[in-house]
C-alpha cells in the first residue's frame, strides 16, 4: 500500500458553546476519492476549513507526505498543495478566466504582469483538464459549470494535489455533472487525492473509493464505498432509521379548484410562452436542466420580474404584473433558491426574518411594532416547524442550512398564502431536514395549498409531485402524471433527446 | 437572549463604562475639576447638538448601506433659505418660527428626495448623487445669499438659537440652564430612535441594509424606504441649518461646510453603525457625537494646540473603531 498523501490525526475544535469536532482522524491516499458525508452541522465544513488553513484546530496534527505541517493561513495550505473548491465560488466576476486562474500568483515580466504567460498557463491547465471554455469574456458570463471548471483550473495551476470539493454538483446540469466526473477521474489517475463533500446519495456510488461519515463532530464510519449501501450511509448520518424518504402524497380531490393559472407567459429569452395551472392540494414539479427557464418562470409568477406578456391568476383573480407586494397580498409565497442571497437577512434575528413579509400584522395603531406578539408568533412557528434555534433572537447567520431554510418557510407560512412557489427547496440541506421540509409541503397541499416546486434533484421532482412539467428552452416541453413520470422519460425530454 | 449573550452584553457595557469613567476622572483631575462642572457638561451637549442631529439623519442612510455627502451643504442652503424666508414674511413670534422651520425642512427633504431619485430609479451609487448635491446646494446657497450671510431682521429666533429651557426651574435648583438646541437634539434623538427601532419603516431600513434582495422579495417597497432615508437625512440637515440660523441670527452660505460632514459620519461610525449597512443605532450615534465633543472640550480645557487637536481627534476615531472591531472579534470567538 502506498503512503498516505494526507493524514489528519485527532483533530478537535470548539466554538463558543459548541464542540464542532472531537478526535477526528482522516487519511487520504494518492489517486483516491474520499467522500465526506454528514448532516449539516456534523462538522464537515469545519474540518475542511482547518485543512485549508482558514481556521486553526484546537487539537490534533496534520501531515502531508508524512511531514507534519502547520497552517497559519490559507496561503500556507495552498503552498503545501491543498486546493479548495468552495460551493460559493471565489472568482472575480469581472476578470477573464486566465486572470482568475493566475490570481495572486501572476507570472511577472519585470514589474508588470506577463499577460501572455497568464494566458498560456490558463490554456495549458484547461487543456490538461480536457475542457474548452471561452477565455476572452468575464467569468460572470460563463455558466455555473464553466465557472466551476475555472475554479478547478485555479487550484491545479497552484499545483494542488489534495483537492477538496464542497457539494460540487449542487448547481450543475446533468451534462455538466458528467463532465465533472470525467475530470475527477482524470485527476485521480494523475495521482491527486480528492475529498468530495456531497449530499446526493446517487453520486456516491459512482465516484467514491471510500466514504467517511461524520456525525456531531465525530467520525462514525469510514469504509470502502463498495461495502457501504446507501441505506447504511443514511443511517450512519442521521443515527436513526429514517422512514420512507418521501412522505405519502394524498391524492388531489377530483373537484379541486384551480388556484394558480399561468397563461402564455413570455419573458424572452428565458420564458417563451408558458401556460399551466395548479389545483388546490396539488404539487406540480417543474423539472428540467439548469438554464431551462424554471427559476425565471416562478420569479415572474411571484412578481419578482416583469413578464413581457401573459397573465397570472390566483384564485381566479388576475395579478398585477411585476409587483411582489400584489402577489403576496393575493396569497403567493415565493421560497427562493438561494437562502443566503435572497431568502434571509443574515444579520437579523429569526424573529425579524420570520415576520419580515407580514410586519403589517404586528403593528399597533398602524405605528409601533409589537415585539411581544412577534415573539409569540415566531415561537409558534419554531415549534410547528421544529426549527432548531436556541431562541427567537438568534441571528439567522448562526443557523445551519436546513434550519435557515425552515426560517424562510416560516416567513411564508405566517401569512395566509394559498400558492407556494418552491425554488430548489432542499438544495444543500441534510437528509433529516429534507424529510421535514417534504412533510411540510405535503401538509400545505393537504390544507388546500397549490404548490409549484422547481427541483434539479430528479428523484425529488418525481417523488414529491402529483404532476411533472418538463421545461426546456423556456417552454413546457412535456407533462407527465405521477404514474407516467420516470427518470428516463423526464431526462429524455429535458435534454432534448425526445419531445 | 440566552445566558452567555446576556453576560457578554453586560461585560461590554461594564467595560465601556469603566473606560469612560477612568478617562473622565483623568481629564477632570488634569483640568483641576473644571471638566465635570455642570456648566461645562451643558456646554459639551450644546456643542455636539448640531453634529449629533446631522449624524442621526446620516445613521438612517448608512444603515441602508448608503451615504449622504450633501448634509453640510444642505445646512448652508436651508439656513440661507430660512433667513431669506423669515425676512420676507410679515409675521412674528411663534407663527414665524414655525413657518420658517417648515420651509427649511421642506427644502432639506426635497433635496434628500432628489438625492434618492437616481439611487432608487437607476441604481446609481449614493456617493456620487449626494456629492453632486453637495456642489449644487453649496452653489445655490451662495447665489441666494449673494455671497454673504443673510442677517435676520427680527430677534424672534433668539430664544430658539441661544435661549434656555425651563430657566426658572434650573435656576431654582442652582443648575446651569439647558439650552433650547439641546432640547431639539433630545427630541430628534427620541423620535428617530423610536422610528428606527419600533416601526415597520425602521425594520425595513435594517432589512434593506442587511440584504436588499431578500427585502424586495419579502414585498418591501425598497425604493420608497430608500427615498425616505435620504429625505430624513435632508430634513435633519435642515433642522441644523435652522438652528444655526437662529444661533447666529443669520443664514450664511458657509455654515456647515467645514468639518460638519465628516465629523457627523465619524459620530455615526464611532457609534457602532456599520458602513456596509444592516447594523447601527441612534443612541450609538449620540455617544459617538458625545465622544468627539468631549474630546474637543477636554483638549480645549487642557490647552492643546488646535492643529494637534485634529491629529488627536483622528487618532481617537481610528482607535475607537479598531477597538470596537477587536471586541467584536473577541466576542465572536
Amino acid at each position: 500500500m502506498t503512503a498516505p498523501l494526507l493524514q489528519m490525526r485527532g483533530i478537535g475544535k470548539s466554538f463558543p458553546g459548541v464542540r464542532a469536532l472531537s478526535d477526528v482522524s482522516l487519511e487520504l491516499f494518492p489517486g483516491e476519492v474520499l467522500v465526506l458525508v454528514g448532516e449539516n452541522g456534523a462538522g464537515k465544513s469545519t474540518l475542511m476549513k482547518i485543512l485549508a488553513g482558514a481556521i486553526p484546530a484546537d487539537q490534533g496534527e496534520i501531515s502531508i507526505d508524512g511531514t507534519p505541517v502547520h497552517f497559519h493561513s490559507p496561503q500556507d495550505a495552498q503552498r503545501r498543495g491543498v486546493g479548495m473548491i468552495y460551493q460559493e465560488f471565489t472568482l472575480v466576476p469581472q476578470l477573464f478566466a486566465p486572470a482568475n486562474i493566475a490570481l495572486g500568483a501572476e507570472p511577472a515580466a519585470g514589474p508588470f504582469i506577463d499577460a501572455a504567460a497568464v494566458r498560456e498557463r490558463a490554456k495549458r491547465t484547461l487543456d490538461e483538464l480536457g475542457v474548452d471554455i471561452p477565455l476572452d469574456v468575464p467569468v460572470a458570463q460563463l455558466s455555473v459549470g464553466q465557472q466551476q471548471l475555472v475554479e478547478i483550473a485555479k487550484v491545479l495551476a497552484r499545483n494542488a494535489r489534495i483537492i477538496v470539493m464542497d457539494e460540487p454538483t449542487a448547481a450543475l446540469s446533468e451534462r455538466e455533472i458528467e463532465r465533472l466526473f470525467t475530470i475527477i477521474g482524470r485527476l485521480r489517475s494523475s495521482g491527486a487525492g480528492i475529498i468530495y463533500i456531497s449530499h446526493r446519495m446517487e453520486e456516491l456510488s459512482r465516484i467514491a473509493d471510500r466514504i467517511m461519515v461524520l456525525r456531531d463532530g465525530r467520525v462514525v464510519e469510514a469504509r470502502a464505498a463498495a461495502d457501504f449501501s446507501s441505506d447504511e450511509i443514511v443511517r450512519a448520518m442521521v443515527g436513526r432509521r429514517l422512514e420512507a424518504h418521501f412522505p405519502e402524497l394524498p391524492p388531489v380531490p377530483r373537484d379541486a379548484k384551480l388556484r394558480l393559472e399561468v397563461h402564455d407567459l413570455v419573458r424572452a429569452p428565458a420564458i417563451n410562452g408558458v401556460s399551466f395551472g395548479v389545483h388546490a392540494g396539488e404539487i406540480v414539479a417543474l423539472a428540467g436542466l439548469v438554464g431551462a427557464g424554471r427559476t425565471e418562470i416562478v420569479r415572474a409568477v411571484a412578481g419578482a420580474d416583469r413578464p413581457e406578456r401573459g397573465d397570472v391568476r390566483v384564485d381566479g383573480r388576475a395579478l398585477r404584473s411585476a409587483s411582489i407586494g400584489a402577489a403576496i397580498a393575493a396569497g403567493v409565497a415565493f421560497i427562493t433558491e438561494d437562502r443566503k442571497a435572497q431568502g434571509l437577512v443574515l444579520g437579523m434575528s429569526v424573529r425579524e426574518n420570520v415576520t419580515l413579509a407580514h410586519l403589517g400584522d404586528f403593528v399597533d395603531r398602524d405605528l409601533l411594532i409589537d415585539v411581544a406578539r412577534e415573539r409569540s408568533a415566531t415561537t409558534r412557528m419554531i415549534d410547528e416547524l421544529h426549527i432548531r434555534t436556541p431562541s427567537t433572537e438568534q441571528l439567522a447567520r448562526n443557523l445551519s442550512g436546513g434550519t435557515q431554510q425552515k426560517v424562510v418557510l416560516a416567513k411564508w407560512l405566517l401569512g395566509q398564502a394559498g400558492v407556494f412557489l418552491f425554488d430548489e427547496p432542499t438544495r444543500g440541506i441534510d437528509v433529516g431536514a429534507k424529510a421535514e421540509i417534504y412533510k411540510i409541503m405535503v401538509e400545505l397541499a393537504a390544507r388546500g395549498g397549490a404548490i409549484v416546486m422547481v427541483s434539479s434533484d430528479l428523484p425529488e421532482a418525481l417523488g414529491m409531485a402529483h404532476r411533472v412539467l418538463v421545461v426546456r428552452g423556456g417552454r413546457i416541453a412535456a407533462e407527465f402524471s405521477r404514474a407516467e413520470a420516470t427518470p428516463d422519460r423526464v431526462i429524455a425530454v429535458a435534454t432534448g433527446a425526445a419531445a | 437572549m440566552n445566558q452567555p449573550d446576556r453576560r457578554r452584553e453586560w461585560l461590554r457595557i461594564a467595560g465601556a463604562a469603566a473606560v469612560v469613567i477612568v478617562l473622565i476622572a483623568l481629564v477632570d483631575a488634569a483640568t483641576h475639576g473644571s471638566f465635570l462642572q455642570p456648566s461645562n457638561i451643558v456646554r459639551v451637549l450644546r456643542q455636539i447638538t448640531y453634529n449629533c442631529v446631522l449624524g442621526v439623519g446620516q445613521t438612517f442612510v448608512i444603515i441602508t448601506g448608503g451615504i449622504d455627502l450633501s448634509v453640510g451643504s444642505l445646512v448652508a442652503l436651508t439656513g440661507v433659505v430660512a433667513a431669506l424666508f423669515a425676512n420676507a414674511l410679515h409675521l412674528g413670534g411663534f407663527p414665524l418660527i414655525a413657518a420658517t422651520l417648515v420651509v427649511a425642512v421642506a427644502v432639506g427633504a426635497l433635496a434628500g428626495w432628489i438625492n434618492a431619485l437616481p439611487v432608487v430609479k437607476l441604481n446609481l451609487p449614493p456617493f456620487i448623487t449626494t456629492l453632486a448635491m453637495l456642489e449644487m446646494a453649496l452653489g445655490a446657497s451662495f447665489i441666494l445669499a449673494h455671497g454673504r450671510p443673510v442677517a435676520l431682521q427680527t430677534t424672534d429666533f433668539q430664544n430658539t438659537g441661544i435661549g434656555s429651557f425651563l430657566g426658572g426651574v434650573t435656576r431654582a435648583l442652582h443648575l446651569p440652564s439647558i439650552p433650547v438646541p439641546v432640547i431639539w437634539m433630545v427630541v430628534v434623538i427620541v423620535a428617530a430612535s423610536v422610528l428606527l427601532t419600533r416601526t415597520r419603516f425602521g425594520r425595513y431600513v435594517f432589512a434593506i441594509g442587511g440584504n436588499e434582495e431578500a427585502a424586495r422579495l419579502a414585498g418591501i417597497n425598497v425604493g420608497r424606504v430608500k427615498t425616505l432615508v435620504y429625505v430624513i437625512s435632508g430634513a435633519c440637515a435642515a433642522i441644523v441649518g435652522f438652528l444655526y440660523m437662529a444661533l447666529f441670527s443669520s443664514g450664511s452660505p458657509q455654515t456647515g461646510t467645514g468639518d460638519e460632514l465628516l465629523e457627523s459620519i465619524a459620530a455615526v461610525v464611532v457609534g457602532g453603525t456599520s458602513l456596509t449597512g444592516g447594523r447601527g443605532s441612534i443612541v450609538g450615534t449620540f455617544f459617538g457625537a458625545l465622544l468627539i465633543g468631549v474630546l474637543y472640550n477636554a483638549m480645549n480645557l487642557l490647552n492643546v494646540d488646535s492643529y494637534l487637536q485634529k491629529v488627536l481627534l483622528g487618532a481617537v476615531i481610528l482607535l475607537a473603531v479598531v477597538l470596537d472591531e477587536l471586541r467584536k472579534r473577541y466576542l465572536a470567538r
